[in-house]
């Protein structure tokens, strides 16, 4: 099967969906964020949703779920890129995804995931 | 009502959910419906489809650009020859689920609909009809 290729950049992961995903690639790279996230400790994630045409509830529960899992194993997720006509149909569908930090594109992403990491750093130096 | 186009898929894999979304996408854009609209209908589609994968054990969709005087739009028809549906009222509140979702699909297609209706007999399968027009 398939899978959706995750990058390492540094302390963070970042994910680009490309294609329109069938409901077992979704359910595959949840399982592989996961475990890379352990496997590089990794301390943000970002998903990269700018191609999607649409989210729907499958979709939404599975970024609901990355970034559940992720802060419980101590990464941050941000989905970045998030079409405005997809935000409005997500309201009222009737998914907040209100445990998901989103942001308006990877640049500031990246910032959100980089002045977390300088916490992390600094914390580390005391 | 004159319909211009009508094409039929079958719903059996999550692949076919994924064909859906695409031609139901193909078909807005031939009936003139915004993007705004576009995505809207695209999302229906994808819940009532999977909805005719996971409970009805599969069935077809039906995809007609209508028009009615001047206007134009997309009526998209799921059908299956499931278990159909014991409580429809239940089955459409935000939240009810027998699976492991969060029982939003029904409802969400309907806000994101101008027109839905929904049949079921027990025994027998469901039939869920939406349709969006040109804004
Ligand atoms: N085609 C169908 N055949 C039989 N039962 C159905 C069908 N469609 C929906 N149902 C029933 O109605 C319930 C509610 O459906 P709905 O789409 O609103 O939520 P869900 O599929 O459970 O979760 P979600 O769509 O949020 O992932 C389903 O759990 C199922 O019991
Ligand atoms: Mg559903």
């Amino acid at each position: 099967m398939d899978r959706i290729p995750i990058l390492k950049l540094g302390h963070a992961l970042l994910v680009t969906i490309q294609v329109d995903m069938h409901d077992r690639l979704a359910t595959a790279l949840e399982e592989d964020l996961t475990s890379k996230i352990v496997a590089v400790g990794a301390k943000g994630v970002l998903i990269d949703i700018s191609a999607l045409e649409i989210v729907d509830s499958f979709m939404g529960r599975m970024l609901d779920n990355i970034a559940a899992v992720s802060r419980i194993l101590d990464a941050e997720t941000v989905v970045v890129g998030m079409r405005p006509a997809v935000a409005i149909t997500l309201v009222e569908l009737g998914l907040s995804l209100s445990g998901v930090k989103t942001a308006l594109n990877v640049e500031r992403g990246m910032a959100l995931i980089q002045s977390r990491l300088e916490e992390f750093n600094a914390d580390d130096e005391d | 009502m004159p319909t211009t186009r009508t094409d039929r898929l079958d719903i059996r894999s999550s692949d076919d959910v994924v064909k859906v979304r695409q031609q139901t996408r193909t078909m807005a854009v031939e009936a003139g419906l915004s993007l705004v609209d576009q995505t809207k209908i695209i999302t229906a589609a994808s819940e009532l489809a999977r909805n005719t994968l996971d409970y009805g054990g599969g069935g077809e969709i039906c995809l007609e650009v209508i028009h009615d005087g001047s206007r134009r739009g997309l009526r998209l028809t799921f059908e299956d020859r499931g278990p159909g549906i014991a409580d429809l009222a239940q089955a459409m509140r935000d939240g009810f689920t027998t699976g492991s979702g969060l029982g939003l699909g029904l409802g969400g297609a309907k806000r994101l609909s101008n027109e839905f209706s929904i049949e079921s007999k027990l025994g027998i399968g469901t039939k869920v009809t939406i349709a969006r027009w040109k804004a």
